[in-house]
């Protein structure tokens, strides 16, 4: 199989305060940053993995998407409820700490889930909610 | 230009909602209450139950007891820990309130449901098991084949 998963995207609405949140508290590499203003596309990822990244993207820019559709993508990122991502860790608990002691949003502490993961939650400053699952 | 102050309001009240809802979904198990959750949003507590209703298209507390059920199933399947254990730990004061909240939600008594489900899941995927077991919120499943 030659197909990688290279990237995948999350919206942003206030492109520095993603940027300190995926850079300065997830610690995360910044390896794009192109554009101004709110119109900014950041690649972020894992140091160690070059091969796959997130892209912070202003939300909604295809010409195609109407000011109604655009006005609900706005309140669905402000409500929670329209992007979000997995990863996942080795040390959960460890990843939990540095995170909560960086000032994260805290949705979820680690806990052993019934159908058979563990895992926590957090909330960027975007609205999108990060899960992050531990490896075992 | 004119619509752009209120639509910034709108989203920065949203965002209020959004912390509150994350709120519950990390304290659930705490003693929790609309008044307390309002005075953390700086809200009274009839507007934030309005408001949230109109957003997520339940009241908080509706959300709040539908978590707290949720995370009883789970407690309730392990089979190690009591109906009272249980409702404690989720976060209820009230084993009446409990008990009623969960027959609704999960369509039988909680003890019935303990006895039963021990062996439901059993086998079952973990993806498929957490789809299954999933409470209903708005009881808006149908039963299959009678659609």
């Amino acid at each position: 199989m030659d197909i990688t998963i290279h990237a995948s995207f999350l919206p942003h609405d206030d492109p520095e305060a993603s940027l300190a949140f995926y850079r300065d508290i997830l610690g995360f590499e910044v390896r794009g940053d192109v554009g101004r203003g709110t119109m900014r596309w950041i690649t972020v990822g894992p140091a160690g993995q070059p091969g796959t990244s997130i892209l912070l993207a202003p939300p909604a820019t295809d010409p195609g998407v109407t000011d109604d559709e655009r006005r609900t993508i706005a309140e669905m990122m402000a409500k929670g409820t329209y992007g979000w991502i997995l990863l996942a860790a080795k040390d959960l608990d460890g990843t939990f700490e540095r995170l909560q002691a960086g000032g994260a949003e805290v949705v979820q502490e680690p806990v052993e889930q019934p159908y058979g993961i563990r895992d926590c939650a957090f909330r960027d400053p975007a609205g999108n909610l990060i899960r992050i699952q531990e490896l075992r | 230009m004119s619509s752009a102050q209120p639509a910034a309001q709108r989203l920065r009240d949203l965002a209020w909602l959004r912390r509150v809802r994350d709120r519950i979904d990390r304290e659930y198990a705490q003693p929790l209450d609309v008044e307390a959750l309002a005075r953390g949003a700086h809200m009274s507590a009839g507007h934030l139950s309005r408001e949230f209703k109109l957003a997520y298209g339940e009241s908080p507390y509706s959300y709040l007891m539908t978590r707290r059920i949720e995370r009883a199933m789970a407690l309730l399947r392990r089979g190690d820990l009591s109906v009272t254990e249980v409702c404690f730990a989720v976060g209820c004061a009230s084993l009446g309130t409990f008990s009623t909240r969960f027959t609704e939600l999960a369509g039988m008594p909680p003890g019935t449901y303990r006895s039963q489900a021990a062996r439901a899941t059993a086998g079952m995927p973990p993806c498929v098991a957490k789809q299954v077991t999933r409470p209903v919120r708005n009881r808006e499943a149908r039963v299959p084949g009678r659609s």
